[in-house]
């Protein structure tokens, strides 16, 4: 058998040594009545050759970003992966090693995630930054958690409707054992009023969320919000695009407390939604109510700088019911690739990257609001993404022609939000070309009777 | 040999003007930025980010990644964590941009052979449990016991029964627990008895009508099959409780005997452990969750499910407790799970958890006479040993003996874990170890116990950095990088 | 502060009792032997001022690297000052723990918890008994 190294023979000497007859034996601890008599009724064994084929058919009836035109995005980005990044994140050293919880043989992997951290800081104007988490949804439920212990208030979580329906999805299920109330502040124009923000938010709420640049794409007045949060004692967090920070104001200037993201664009690919990259940081005073592991700087013996996993009481196999957080496992190769995808893009490259995916979403915008079929959804300022309505009303057989050209058009909002069931969110990357986008403005201006396709 | 130069801090590599990357021109007609967002949108400087060239980048990860023990490099006997050799096709087929370069939002026919696989995956997690409900969306164990304690709440909850209390073994990992106090469950500690199995007294004496799950990890966290888990379920059953098996040991039991037929409810898999997935220092995992048909209808949505010669995914589950993350679920994992099971089938899979559950009895017999076993002469696949004795006498600890692993070349044991053993050394040598490597770290422990003590407290000796002061890390943590001035 | 005229609990507080504008008030710390068994402290969790605890709450935490424990408290009442110095300063704690390691200043508002507190020679009895 393939990974299996000890021969029949061997296996012999070793059941010797350990005196028993065979291996069997060894199994008489399972109580005869709940031993499995019968194989699995899995499939056969398959060898690498064989495997190879079968999972590359698979893989074959699958359309790649790479041989679609990709305009989708919604939180999970076609961004580009420089080959660095995979050839470092391909090491064995990095992916087979395991938790640093030896640091002397693990000063690699600590250093890394040192230095990722410091990146994340450096990125959100933040003061600590943990390890990682899983991913942006449920980043952002840890920081509501977290803000709930942080302020010692229970009772409400105020979310703005243009945060990421899952992330907001995904908050709802954390909270719905814990008796913490989730007021939703919808956003029928795309972003949200600080007033009616102001209007829920009062001393008994714990944080008020928000996404900036949101779902739909749009820049919310979050130095306005986080006013209305501190004026009630209420922390502000954050969800924020990696990108966006090439060009933006970082959340800690923004004013929030907790700052988190999806870090998927940073160098990891798409791969169907995960494994992902869950940023969060905050300021200095909350680094006792982190979730996850945290890497700090200390010296050895012989006084040389180096790097442990710190502040372990905060987590699960220490404090066990009383922890920040149940999560154990955070995302360490996927933190390895955001920070070997900053180190390589810099400064400068990551303000083209943010730039150039802007300028290219506003030509897109504009070729497509331009036809007399589709229009703009909001009026209001936007990064990389946007809403498109289609005067049809016609999204799902729109979106499904354009995908019979070649071309991945856009996320239809239905299924999140009813009222924008005529909208689909289009987001372009630096990776579209301008030819790319004509061919999307052609193709989406070319689909013109609805009857027509419905019986295509 | 550390390249001292290259292992600085990024940031001190850092040099002005310095590129890594170079983006192409815009191609398509410029507008004036502050034409798209208001001008107090932007940043007043661009990103505070390091200056590095290409083989800046590389020349550092890569001397960075020489200061690691890896599964690649180092044999990681590291009990509870199920280092076994990660198959390089398995990395190959996972990066097939047919699998890679998928969107979470594509139209489902642009995916069949994805959610074919992800079925067949559903099915062979369900014929591997003995549970015929899956989701895979749980991002790691750890999550997928959270979200099995939520499926068991909103179930609770739906029947109108008020259940508030979780028991689980006091020598259960510590994410049960703070699991269970996210999904809003205080949790119970049951006693285990010397012998190390569930104490069934104390259990009897704990399980009322306002318990709602019972936890328990089978083998269970000192490397032993629950004898009495038909009585325990039983137990916890005629109370109208739940029964969640923590999966994070299956690799002891794989074809043998199956959670579904020993009556467990509810279980997560770690396929980053079971079924092969690299670690990546420290994740990425995945934790998808099994149940019984009864507890179907809580579980998170979607998942995928084949009707009409099309794979779908399935949204539509109204007592669902929703998503507990974004997207579907960490696919990349889930692929390499997926590649390890057609590589084992039924037979394979057996064979993995007979050479693991043989390697470790091997391992416990030849060093029991050094580091004893207070729970018995024969484990599963991992058992803890204890250092007592050699406290006792010679003043070695169990720490002692993990670092002075490490000079010669063998990752340490999981130490001080479980806490219910004094001087606790976790071993589990997995599978994919031969018995060449067995007998040489046998022989390294050997060795290790003759040494003088102070040479111990003193280990590691050969690696790049001695015992690092963990108090003055926690004291005063610096947690990252700050610029000068 | 002579630890053989305090009041100990148990759970290896002890306490000072004194008057002051007709109240009771309570100051509170760890006792040495405690500090000493906990080692290498990196941390301690103060209460707030205004707080209010009853007796055998947890009112803060001291943290060792890999290791917490509760401070509880031995009485009722509310919490009028914290040891804010100890934040930079843990090892008062164990170089004088009966004096610039103390921890907090409780109002008493009920004496019920008084009375099963223990005497400097019977704590010490409870710490050597193991």
């Amino acid at each position: 058998m393939t990974y299996f190294f000890n021969t029949p023979q061997q296996q012999k000497e070793m059941c010797d040594a350990i005196g028993i007859q065979d291996v069997d034996e060894l199994f008489s601890q399972i109580p005869a009545e709940i031993r499995l008599a019968e194989d699995l009724q899995l499939p056969a064994a398959m060898g690498e050759l064989e495997l190879t084929q079968h999972m590359t058919n698979l893989a074959a009836r699958n359309y790649a970003a790479g041989q679609k035109i990709c305009f989708l995005g919604a939180g999970s980005y076609d961004h580009f992966i420089p080959a660095a990044v995979d050839a470092i994140a391909s090491r064995g050293e990095f992916y087979t090693s395991y938790t640093p919880y030896q640091p002397e043989v693990s000063q690699g992997n600590l250093q890394a995630t040192f230095e990722y951290q410091s990146l994340i800081c450096q990125l959100t104007g933040m003061e600590v930054s943990n390890a990682s988490l899983y991913d942006g949804g449920s980043a952002v439920a840890e920081a509501v958690l977290m803000c709930l212990s942080a302020t010692r208030r229970y009772s409400k979580v105020v979310a703005v409707g243009s945060v990421h329906p899952e992330y907001r999805q995904t908050t709802a299920t954390y909270l719905q054992n814990l008796e913490t109330e989730l007021v939703t502040v919808p956003t029928p124009e795309g972003t949200v009023a600080p007033e009616q923000v102001a209007a829920v938010v009062d001393d008994t709420t714990a944080c008020v969320l928000i996404q900036h640049p949101n779902f739909f794409g749009c820049l919310e007045e979050v130095e306005a919000i986080a006013q209305i949060a501190h004026d009630q004692g209420a922390l502000l967090v954050q969800s924020f695009d990696p990108i966006s920070l090439g060009l933006l104001k970082r959340p800690a200037d923004l004013g929030a407390d907790v700052a988190v993201a999806e870090g998927q664009s940073l160098g990891t690919p798409m791969q169907f939604g995960g494994p992902y990259l869950g940023i969060l940081a905050c300021r200095e005073k909350f680094v006792r109510r982190m979730p996850g592991r945290i890497v700090g700087q200390t010296e050895d013996r012989r006084g040389r700088c180096c790097w442990v996993l710190t502040l372990q009481t905060r987590e699960q196999h220490i404090r066990r019911e009383k922890a920040t957080s149940n999560i154990c496992t955070n995302q360490g190769l996927f933190a390895l690739r955001a920070s070997v995808y900053l180190a390589l893009m810099g400064p400068k490259g990551l303000s083209d990257t943010a730039t150039l995916s802007m300028q290219k979403a506003h030509y897109a915008a504009d070729c497509l609001w331009n036809t007399s079929r589709l229009g703009s959804a909001f009026a209001r300022p936007f990064f990389k993404e946007f809403v498109v309505r289609d005067g049809n009303g016609q999204v799902q057989q729109l979106l499904n022609a354009a995908s019979r050209q070649g071309i991945l058009a856009g996320v239809s909002l239905g299924k999140w939000f009813p009222e924008l069931s005529d909208c689909f969110l289009v987001t372009v990357t630096e990776k579209r070309t301008k030819s790319e986008i004509d061919q999307l403005a052609t193709c989406l201006g070319s689909v013109n009777t609805p009857s027509e396709i419905l019986h295509a | 040999m550390r390249n001292r130069l290259a292992t600085k801090l990024l940031f001190e590599l850092s040099q002005p003007d310095r590129e890594g990357s170079r983006l192409p021109a815009c191609d398509v007609p410029e507008q004036n930025i502050e034409d798209m967002l208001p001008t107090s949108a932007f940043a007043t400087s661009p990103p505070e980010l390091p200056e590095l060239s290409e083989p800046d980048v590389v020349r550092h990860y890569t001397n960075l990644s020489t200061l690691n023990m890896s599964v690649d490099t180092h044999f990681y006997p590291l009990g509870s964590c199920t280092m076994k050799y990660n198959p390089k096709r398995n990395e190959r087929l996972a990066a097939l941009p047919g699998f890679s370069e998928l969107h979470p939002f594509q139209p489902e026919e642009t995916i069949q052979g994805m959610l074919q696989l992800l079925h067949e995956l559903q099915q062979m997690l369900a014929e591997i449990s003995g549970l015929p409900a899956v989701s895979l969306q749980p991002a790691a164990g750890a999550h997928g016991e959270l979200t099995a304690l939520m499926v068991a709440a909103a179930y609770f909850r739906d029947n109108n029964q008020r259940r508030t209390k979780v028991l689980a073994p006091d020598s259960a990992h510590g994410t049960n627990p703070a699991s269970a106090a996210m999904a809003g469950f205080e949790t119970i500690a049951i006693k285990s008895l010397p012998s190390g199995y569930v104490d069934m007294r104390d259990l009897h004496n704990k399980l009322d009508d306002q318990v709602g799950v019972l936890m328990i990890t089978n083998p269970n966290t000192l490397g032993l099959f629950e004898s009495e888990i038909g009585q325990i379920v039983n137990a916890v059953h005629e109370r109208g409780g739940l029964v969640y098996l923590d999966g994070a040991n299956m690799n002891a039991i794989l074809g043998m005997t199956r959670p579904g037929d020993f009556g467990a409810d509810m279980m997560h898999f770690n396929p980053h452990k079971t079924f092969s997935g690299p670690h990546g220092g420290g994740g990425p995992g995945a934790g998808p969750i099994c149940v019984v048909d009864f507890l179907q209808p809580y579980l998170p949505v979607p998942n995928v499910v084949h009707d009409q010669d099309l794979y779908r995914l399935d949204f539509d589950r109204p007592k669902s407790i929703g998503q507990v993350r974004s997207f579907f679920g960490n696919v990349g994992v889930l692929v390499r799970a997926y590649a390890y099971i057609r590589t084992h089938g039924p037979d394979g899979l057996k064979q993995v958890a007979q050479n693991a559950v043989l390697n470790a009895n091997y391992v416990l017999s030849r060093v029991r006479h050094i580091l004893p076993v207070p729970q018995g002469n024969r484990c599963m696949h991992e058992f803890v040993a204890t250092a007592s004795q050699l406290k006792n006498d010679k003043g070695i600890s169990a720490m002692d003996i993990a670092k002075r692993l490490l000079d010669f070349g063998f990752h340490a044991p999981t130490v001080y874990f479980p806490t219910t053993v004094a001087e606790s050394m976790m071993i589990e040598p997995t599978e994919t170890e031969s018995r060449t490597t067995l007998d040489a770290f046998a022989e390294t422990l050997f060795r290790i116990t003759d040494e003088p003590s102070e040479l111990l407290h003193e280990a590691p000796h050969s690696t790049w950095i001695s015992r690092p002061n963990e108090v003055q890390a926690a004291r005063h943590p610096v947690t990252r990088w700050k610029p000068a001035g | 502060m002579n630890h053989e005229e305090l009041l100990y609990a148990e759970t290896h507080e002890w306490l000072h009792l004194a008057e002051q504008n007709g109240d009771k008030i309570a100051t509170i710390g760890i006792s040495a032997f405690a500090v000493e068994a906990l080692t290498d402290l990196v941390y301690i969790q103060l209460p707030e001022i205004g707080q209010k605890v009853a007796v055998g709450e947890s009112f803060g935490e001291v943290e060792s690297v890999k290791a917490v424990s509760d401070l509880y408290s031995p009485i009722e009442g509310e919490v009028i000052e914290v040891n804010e110095s100890l934040a930079d300063d843990l090892e008062a704690l164990s170089t004088d723990p009966y004096g610039k390691g103390w921890v907090a200043k409780i109002k008493l508002t009920d004496e019920g918890g008084l009375a099963d507190l223990l005497d400097a020679d019977s704590y010490q009895k409870q710490c050597s008994d193991g």
